[in-house]
């Protein structure tokens, strides 16, 4: 299961910084949620993988599943919902302000602002 | 236990949405209120950092659980400082908002200002490295507010590239805070510093690497290179008073890897030993050298700040890249000097903007109020290039006389003092330009409106601040060495965090020796 788990993660990361160098903002955006559930898996990991084990500790239980990365994952996952919804909004605006949704300074767009320079 | 430690971060967290429930659409009431915020802040950090200045380390668990399983603020001399040098700068930021009038060319300016201010002290207080990544989430958040303020099509362009660089960041830092919890089990800070030394040798791969992965995500926010690419065009396109706020962002940066460094991953760590030293180093003095010159490249004024603050960004982090009691000294007093200077510029350089068509570095008519911004362009930029008299040449001194000790010492004293001088050629080139030769052009159009004086008001308060700072340079370098003392002599910090009982644990019976189980994988 470890492997599985491991290569779930490096495809999901490999994919997203794949897709995030696209640099136009739907890919990129993609790319980044990607990203964000490869560390979601990788920080759920990080306590150990066990299968069908309580995550309390109780007497009489020889194996439990560590619940603190459970509740770390949470707050990961709430974090990064929200900072996808900003960054959909904010590239929405620019992708309408100007046409165009490259992420990165066009080199025309250099050249028109140096014409601009008296 | 006092409730002071935690109202830096509750104060500005019910304000924010107080003003946007109750002072909508009146913007009088917002600014009444967030002032009053800023003021009560300052109080408020002053006292903190009037009872930590004898050096008590004051601890406060949210809900009263004890450390490492609730989450902790702590505050001692560092992070009190910071969260002090924080409010006065903000206080200064806002009246110049207010003044010039930005915060009214868009909505929600107040609020997002408090909700960036409750990020930024909650990152300086906090006691917990996935607390520090939450309060990280919150300024961030907050800044692609203040960022995209205003709006416009290059902003917010500008504002797209801002926020996707930060959220790479953001997911380095989870991978860097999984790993090191995968290692030690634990992300409290003085919990980790603990269990991180007794790593045995032969098992160092993990956390090596999570000590790495950490410092790469604490460079993103510091700037350095090659991590730096975000700040120019960000720095720049943002309103100037919120550029001038981001001038305390970088030192966010600075202040983790300061914290972390010298009690984490110690650089008597034998885990870790050599490892950030080693390349820390070259690359704070390649900041420092990029910096500058693009300071001397820059063909807009407010790109030429942006790269100064890089420069100076580089400077601080030469200076804690010799993590010796000597050179951290130097880089906290650098970081004072350093965020007030770079504050002033971006200030000055929207000054400049009054009265011209875009801050282009060429003769264009005459600035409205010309005299008055230039000579405050000139103060600014004796002060962040570091000439006498002010704060900047003391600051720098410090960081060439702690530099001594180092293996490269010839190649940061070269360094410093060659990018010194094509920064003061850069500044030179600039103000010449923009302030003189405009005498040159006749005024065509219409004489643009004269800054408010609330405008100039609060960058002659900045300017008083480093002046302040040169003037007391002696009894602020003592309290800045007294800070570095404590730092690396994390022991009191350590035992007031993991033996300070809270509910349901009794004093010594070490919520940390029954979840050692972790060490054995």
């Amino acid at each position: 299961m470890e492997l599985l788990v491991a290569t779930a993660i490096g495809i999901l990361t490999a994919a997203g910084l794949y897709l995030t160098m696209r640099l136009r903002t739907f890919p990129v955006i993609i790319g980044i949620s990607l990203l964000t559930y490869a560390v979601n898996v990788f920080l759920f990991a990080s306590g150990r993988l066990a299968v069908g084990a309580p995550p309390i500790l109780r007497d009489g239980v020889e194996v439990y599943t560590d619940p603190l990365p459970q509740a770390l994952v949470l707050t990961a996952i709430v974090i990064s919902f929200g900072m996808t919804a900003v960054v959909v909004m904010i590239s929405l605006g620019a992708y309408l302000g100007s046409n165009d949704d490259h992420v990165d300074d066009e080199p025309a767009e250099i050249d028109l602002a140096e014409e601009e320079a008296p | 236990m006092t409730h002071w430690i935690v109202a830096p971060v509750i104060l500005p967290a019910m304000l924010a949405p107080f003003i946007v429930l109750a002072a909508r659409y009146h913007i009088g009431i917002q600014r009444v209120f967030s002032v009053a915020g800023v003021l009560a802040l300052i109080a408020v950090a002053a006292g903190l950092a009037w009872q930590a200045s004898d050096g008590t380390v004051a601890l406060y668990r949210l809900g009263d659980w004890a450390a490492p399983f609730g989450i902790v603020l702590v505050a001692d001399r560092l992070s009190t400082m910071m969260v002090l040098l924080t409010a006065v700068l903000a206080l200064f930021v806002l009246l110049y908002a207010i003044g010039s009038g930005w915060d009214d060319r868009g909505r929600h300016f107040h609020a997002l200002y408090q909700f960036q201010l409750m990020g930024i002290m909650g990152a300086f207080l906090t006691g917990d490295l996935f607390n520090l990544f939450v309060f990280f989430e919150v300024l961030l958040i907050a800044s692609y507010g203040l960022m995209i303020h205003a709006g416009g099509n290059v902003r917010l362009r500008a504002g797209v590239q801002y926020v996707l660089f930060n959220l790479l960041g953001s997911t380095l830092f989870l991978f860097a805070l999984g790993a090191i919890y995968a290692e030690t089990g634990t992300l409290n800070m003085a919990d980790l510093a603990q269990r991180v030394a007794l790593i045995g040798p032969d098992a160092t791969v993990g956390i090596r690497l999570a000590s790495v992965l950490l410092l790469m995500v604490f460079a993103i926010k510091a700037a350095l290179v090659p991590l730096h690419f975000w700040l120019p065009s960000s720095y720049a396109e943002a309103p100037a008073p919120v550029a001038a706020l981001f001038a305390i962002m970088t030192k966010v940066g600075a202040y983790a890897i300061i914290r972390v460094y010298t009690m984490i991953f110690s650089p008597e760590l034998e885990a870790t030993a050599g490892l950030h030293g080693a390349w820390l180093l070259p690359a704070a003095l390649v900041s420092l050298a990029i910096g500058m010159i693009g300071v001397l490249g820059a063909r807009k004024l407010d790109r030429l700040v942006a790269f100064s603050v890089i420069g100076s960004m580089g400077m601080v982090m030469i200076a804690i890249s010799l993590f010796t009691p000597d050179g951290i000294a130097a880089a906290l007093y650098y970081i004072v000097h350093s965020t007030l200077a770079a504050a002033t510029l971006f200030l000055v350089a929207d000054l400049a903007r009054a009265g011209r068509a875009n801050l282009w570095l060429s003769a264009q008519a005459p600035v409205a109020g010309a005299a008055l911004t230039a000579g405050l362009f000139f103060a600014g930029a004796i002060a962040m290039t570091g000439l006498p008299p002010l704060s900047g040449f003391l600051g720098k001194l410090m960081i060439l006389r702690a530099s001594f000790t180092s293996d490269i010492a010839a190649w940061v004293w070269a360094v410093i003092l060659i990018s010194s001088l094509i920064s003061v050629v850069g500044f030179a080139r600039a103000g010449s330009v923009v302030f003189w030769k405009a005498q040159s052009v006749d005024r065509t159009d219409h004489p643009a409106e004269r800054p408010a004086p609330l405008a100039y008001a609060a960058i002659g308060g900045l300017l008083a601040l480093l002046v302040l700072h040169t003037v007391f340079a002696g009894p602020m370098h003592r309290y800045m060495i007294a800070t570095s003392a404590q730092l690396f002599a994390p022991e009191p910090y350590i035992s007031t965090v993991v033996n300070t009982p809270g509910k349901l644990s009794k004093p010594g019976d070490g919520a940390y020796d029954d979840s050692k189980q972790k060490e054995d994988h």
